[in-house]
This record gives C-alpha cells, structure tokens and sequence, in this order.
C-alpha cells in the first residue's frame, strides 16, 4: 500500500515520452509485450495455464466438480471466476479479503468468458435440474508488473482451452474428456497518458495514467465485455479507435493461444 | 493422515523395501531450486519437489502493517502460506484456512529462529509461500522456497533451513512421503534443521511410532536435510553465478 | 580473522550471515552482499521520494527498512513549522545524505549541501543497492563512459535510486545501461561491455533527437558525473570485483 509513491517526475516523464510517442522500455504505443503461455503447468487442476506478459506472471487453474444448477437455469452448468492478487505479487499488495481491485479482475474477466460463451454452459448440465457440472476458474497473480486483466483473461482462456472432464473421476461416464470450448475472446487493456493511448501498460505506466479501458473481442468479430477503469476519461471517437485496435490485438492474442495448445 | 486402517490401504512397501514410486526408504523425491524468479519482490525462489510446486517471495525488512504489530527490539517475521484453489485434487476454497493459519505460524517461527531480526528493529520482514501444486510436505517445501528467498533478499541470518518430513509407511521409517504414503502411512514427521548448529527448528509429528522408530526417523530427517541444503546453496550460488573468463572472451 | 560484516562467530568459527562475496580485510573476515534492501550509513548520498508531509518533516523512502524523516531544519530554505507542504510534496523526488543511524533504525537525512536538493525533470530508476560499485566503476570510470557517450546527467544514489536527467533519448540509452548492469551482475570486464554496447548504439541523425533538455537539480547543477567519485572509491565494503 502506502509503500511504494511513485516519484512525481517519473510519472511526468512517462507522460512526456507518450506525447512524442514513445515509452519508458522502448515500446511504440501500439506494442504489446512479449507473450508467453504455458500450458498444463499444474497438474492437480482439471486444466491451467501459466502466462507471462513481460515480467507479469498469471496462473490460472481450472477446477470441475458435479453440483447443483441454480434453480433459474436447470439446464445450465455453474462457471464462476475468481481473481487472487496474492501479496507475492506485489509490494503494493496486502495479505486479507479479496480488496475492490481483486474482484474487478475477477468480474471483468468472468464477464467476457460469459459473454462470449468459451464454455457451452448447456453442455455442463448433467441431470436437469438436478447436477450439472460447476466450473471453477481459478486465477492466481504471481508477478505484478502492469497488466494483470489481460494477463489473468489469457490464462483463464488458455487454461479452459486444455481442460479436461474428470467424468470418469466422478463415475458419470467411463472416460474424461475435453472441455468444449465454443469461442475465444481476449482482452485488451489500454490506458490513456495524456492525449496518448497506449496498449498492454506497465506497472509504472498504469500509476501515470488518466484511465484505462479494457476491451474484450472474440474470434468472430464481436465486442464480448469492456471494463473503463482508474480515475480518467475517454471520448466516444477513443473508445471506437481502441475498439479497433483491441481487435488486432486480439487476433494476434488468438494465435499464441492457438500455438500454445488446441 | 486419516483414513489409517482403512481396507483400500494401497501397498506401500514391497518385498524388497522399494515404496510405491520405486524410491528407497532413505531417497528423496527430485528437487528443483530456482533462486529469484518474481522481480517484484526482494527475493523469491521457486521449489519443485516431487509433484509439488511452490513460490515463495519476501518483502523487507519494511516499514510495519499493520504498525501495532511494530516491536521495538527486532523485526518482526510475518509469514503467509496459502495454497492455490487449484493446487489440490478437490478444488480448496481460496482463503486461510485453520491448517494455513497454523503452518504460517511455524514456519515464520522457524525463520525467526534463525534471522538476525534484531538487525532490524521496528521493520516487517514478510515472506509469502503460495503452493500452486500439492503433493504431501509443502511446508517442508514452503519452508526451503522461503528460505532460499530470504537469502536471496540479503536477509542476515545464521543459517539457511532445510527441511523435510520422515514417516512411517508399511512398517518401516522413510524419508519425504509422498501423498499416497502420507494418506496412508502410520506416521508423518516435518522437521526443519539449522545445519551450523543441527538443530531442528520447525518439529511436528502426526500417528504413531515407537521410540526407537522415532530416533531412527530424526537422523534420517537430519540426513535428508543435509542433502536439501546442499541444493540450496547450489542453487543460490547458480544465481549469483559469476561468468568463467573465457566464456566471457567468447562473448 | 575477526568477525567482520556479514559474518558471525560461533565458538571458534566464523559463519557468514549473509549471502555475498568473501572479502577478507584483515583482521577482519567479511561478506560484502551480492543482494537485499539498501542499508543506509552516515555519509551516504541517496536518491529518494517523498511519501509523507507532516508540519515540521517529510517522510522519505529511499528503499531502506524504514522510511527516512527529513526534517525543516535540514533543508536549504528556511521552514516554518506548517509551511514544510510549500516547499515538498509526496511524490517529489529528492538528493539528500545519511547524516546519522540511531539503534532504533531510524534514520536521519540532511539536504544541506553540495549536490542535495529537490529534482526537477528527468526521471527515476532502480538498481540492486550492490550494483551501485559496478556503477561507479574504479575511480568512477564506469559512470564517466556513460555520461561521455550519452550526454545525459546523472545522480547515482547509494541506494540503488538512479536520477537521469538529459533527452528522451538520453535517458533511454542510460536506462538500458542500467538493466545491462543489473543482469549481468558479479563479472569482469563490464565498462568494456558497456563501452561496446554505448558505441554500437549511438544514435545517428533525427533519432538523436528527443524530448528537450528538462532535468535539472534544484537551484544547484547537478554533480558531473553523478556520485562523487571519491566518496565511492573510498567506500570500505566497495566489491571487491572491480574491472
């Protein structure tokens, strides 16, 4: 928390560097840092994915269990997504409850895995009204250098992307098998600095900014979830023009997933 | 432990001493070390062993929070073990449980005892372990990840701590159960050693074990131990390696 | 041998107590360490920025265990109690030197002097406190090749806080110097290196050009050349690695 005050005059030089269209680790504005996913790192979850942007480091994990559906949706299966920001992380992270910040990731990538339908929920229903399956996606920060919402979206889809079944584990049928997987969105964070707009921030560059917008977009060409977030604003014409570029993102974003496994 | 005496107990022991992954009694599962992976933090380390995989970071010494915590005379450790909600076969609710409570609690009592915490008076030392995949003894392997990243955070300390656990499986005393041994062996025993003054810092024991069984099962912790701190140090020394002259020439 | 920093005896052994380089000075037997938080000493000059403004002192992290109060009395202007928000605020980024350590921890800092004061422009970046000797370089030799080839200003705080002030460009290139001091660590022949890297990228043409000159120290020039030379070739636990 308190510990760490960015300096008053890095944050001005991050914003001058942007004015002339540049950044503090040599990136253009419309640059996105090195990606790296790594599947199936965990071997006790039903799927995970281990993923880094830059020095940023996410381990999301899947977990199916046979529950109940809710009684609004007998035919549904369950899927809820929750965000730790552990205190490893980050200095500026603190042991307790999850705090506003943990559960806005949580939300904001829950939403765009719901919206875009990455898992058939139908699917997941077992009995109507009676079990289906509950799908836990599980997402852990190990290393917090800026980003954490792409970051954590990636590694939710990656890791639902090679997630097994465990139907046979739970005796509802004589072999597991792969989670089906309908759509694949990906977010995309940007933050303003200054009249700047700026992909995939930093840690520094996201203590420097006057807003940030996240834009989820799957491979068929639709806008799934959008998160504004931090003290700032952006017109309508900034919110079209990152739109755009969230889409190019994306399609860059979908072949390393598809590299990374099916 | 539970399920002791249950009739679906699987052979742990065969007729030539060999336990249920091929391993002798007195053999350790493979271990990995990696000295500073997070940048975030002061230092970190991240341990593979067997099918366990877990990180530990620390940060400090700090100013304190919360500040009533503060102690005017040393340092205060402040240690958080966790595990990920994905990291066990049935999904663990996310959060600290009684048994985090309780491993956070030792473990940071284990550290305490070595760091030189009155270097630091006022401050927060805070080390974090996160288990991301449990295979039976993660507080042993939480204690060497957290250790290590002590070290590697330049924390004054007497000693690194190595640490493992003994049990008692199909009879017999051995050395780092594995998940299936420690679900049904007779007995589990973490310890932790200060290898400069061999002591056992970090002492629990769960089942049953006579008292010649449990003087067998300490010098073979003890042994254990002595072997894991080597890779420590390796491990740290990988680190902070320095560049041989002439591969420096060819670069 | 005696027990020196970084180590402690026990019986008739010495232990190290930290991890590090040996480096025997006798009588004394000494680790110097290769990582950790910066530990200030009495005469240090430190790069650090302001995290609390109270009436008569501001509190300054300067990346040791405790934050570092500054007090009205120890700055170049004259302060009256209640006023001290006027002259810093938190987030300004100031030079200022280790006067005193008590036993408690807390730590005293002076900005009365020459180099001292508030920084304007420029920016801020971090270093492992133990790379600060490779930084310098033998007699400065090190900082004296980046300044050369960069034209950028630089203040180098002991505890690993680097101020670069100059062009975008500038600052860029001493950035990059910075994180090739940072990863390469503990290994001979780094100014030859970074001498190599600093010509081979030395910008041609438009690409010289940046962001105009903006850093300067508050009402004093920047020391030439960063740290003072001296200060650190006398530097008792200094590694003992230099090229």
């Amino acid at each position: 928390m308190s510990e760490e005050v960015t300096a008053e005059i890095l944050q001005t030089h991050i914003l001058d560097l942007a004015a002339d269209g540049r950044r503090m680790d040599g990136r253009g504005p419309d640059e996105y840092r090195a990606v790296s996913i790594q599947p199936g790192f965990v071997a006790t979850a039903d799927g995970s994915a281990l993923v880094r942007l830059g020095e940023t480091m996410v381990l999301a994990g899947i977990k199916l269990e046979l529950g109940k559906p809710f009684p609004d949706t007998p035919n549904a299966g369950v899927l809820t997504t929750n965000a730790e920001l552990v205190p490893l992380s980050s200095p500026t992270f603190e042991p307790g409850p999850p705090t506003p910040g943990a559960v806005e990731v949580s939300r904001v990538v829950d939403r765009s895995i719901r919206a875009a339908e990455v898992v058939d929920l139908a699917s997941l229903c077992v009995t109507p009204g009676e079990k289906t399956w509950v799908c836990y996606v599980d997402v852990h920060m190990l290393g917090h250098a800026g980003n954490l919402i792409d970051a954590a979206q990636l590694a939710a889809v990656a890791a639902l992307s090679g997630a097994t079944v465990p139907a046979k584990r739970f005796g509802v049928a004589d072999a597991d098998y792969p989670l089906p997987i309908h759509h694949r969105p990906v977010e995309c964070t940007f933050v303003r600095l200054g009249e700047a707009i700026v992909v995939d921030p930093t840690f520094d560059e996201e203590r420097a900014a006057q807003g940030r917008l996240t834009v989820a977009t799957d491979e068929a060409g639709r806008v799934v979830a959008m998160q504004k977030g931090s003290v700032g604003a952006f017109s309508p014409d900034d919110v079209k023009s990152v739109v755009r570029r969230a889409f190019v993102h994306g399609d860059r974003l979908r072949e390393r997933l598809a590299e990374a496994g099916r | 432990m539970g399920n002791i005496g249950a009739k679906e107990v699987p052979t742990l022991l065969d007729a030539e001493g060999r336990r249920i992954d091929g391993r002798r009694l007195d053999e350790l599962r493979p271990i990995q070390i990696r000295a500073g992976p997070l940048r975030q933090a002061d230092g970190s380390a991240f341990v593979e062993w067997g099918a366990n995989k877990v990180m530990a970071a620390v940060y400090g010494p700090r100013e304190v929070h919360p500040r009533h915590l503060q102690q005017n005379t040393k340092a205060v450790i402040q240690c958080r073990y966790n595990m990920a909600a994905f990291s066990v076969d049935e999904r663990k609710r996310p959060g600290i449980d009684r048994r985090s409570q309780e491993i956070s609690k030792v473990i940071a009592e284990a550290l305490d005892s070595v760091v030189f915490a009155e270097e630091f008076p006022r401050t927060s030392i805070d080390v974090y372990i996160e288990v991301l995949q449990a295979n039976a003894g993660t507080r042993c392997a939480g204690l060497v990840a957290a250790s290590v990243a002590l070290a590697d955070a330049g924390i004054p300390m007497a000693d690194l701590l190595p640490a493992v656990a003994v049990g008692k499986v199909g009879g017999a005393i051995a050395l780092d159960l594995k998940k299936e041994e420690d679900n049904f062996g007779e007995a589990d025993l973490p310890m932790a050693l200060v290898p400069q003054s061999g002591r056992l810092v970090l002492l629990q024991m769960e089942g049953h074990m006579t008292e010649p069984e449990l003087a067998q099962a300490l010098d073979l912790g003890v042994g254990g131990c002595r072997v894991i701190y080597e890779k420590m140090k390796a491990a740290l020394r990988e680190r902070y390696s320095v560049a041989p002259a002439a591969e420096e020439a060819a670069a | 041998m005696k027990p020196g920093p970084g180590t402690y005896r026990v019986g008739g052994k010495v232990y190290a107590s930290q991890l590090g380089l040996l480096a025997p000075r006798p009588p004394l037997l000494q680790v110097v360490p290769l990582s950790g938080r910066y530990l200030p000493r009495a005469g240090d000059t430190v790069v650090g920025t302001v995290t609390d403004v109270q009436s008569t002192f501001w509190l300054l992290d300067i990346g040791a265990p405790r934050w570092a109060p500054l007090h009205m009395t120890g700055v170049p202007w004259k302060v009256d109690v209640g006023e001290t928000e006027q002259y810093l605020r938190v987030g300004d980024a100031v030079v200022v030197r280790v006067e005193n350590l008590d036993p408690t921890g807390r730590i005293g800092v002076s900005m009365q002097g020459e180099g001292l004061g508030k920084l304007e422009g420029g920016t801020i970046v971090r270093i492992s406190p133990a790379r600060v000797p490779r930084l310098v370089g033998r007699g400065g030799s090190m900082i004296e090749t980046i300044v050369r080839h960069t034209s950028a200003e630089v203040a180098i705080g002991q505890n690993g806080r680097v101020w670069i002030g100059g062009s975008a460009e500038a600052i860029r290139r001493v950035a990059d110097v910075l994180r090739m001091i940072e990863e390469n660590g503990p290994r001979p022949g780094l100014t030859d290196r970074v001498e190599r890297f600093l010509v081979a990228s030395t910008p041609t043409g438009p690409a010289a050009e940046g962001v105009p000159v903006r850093g300067v120290l508050h009402d004093e020039a920047p020391p030439p050349g960063g740290a003072p030379d001296e200060e650190v070739g006398a530097d008792s636990t200094g590694a003992p690695e230099d090229d």
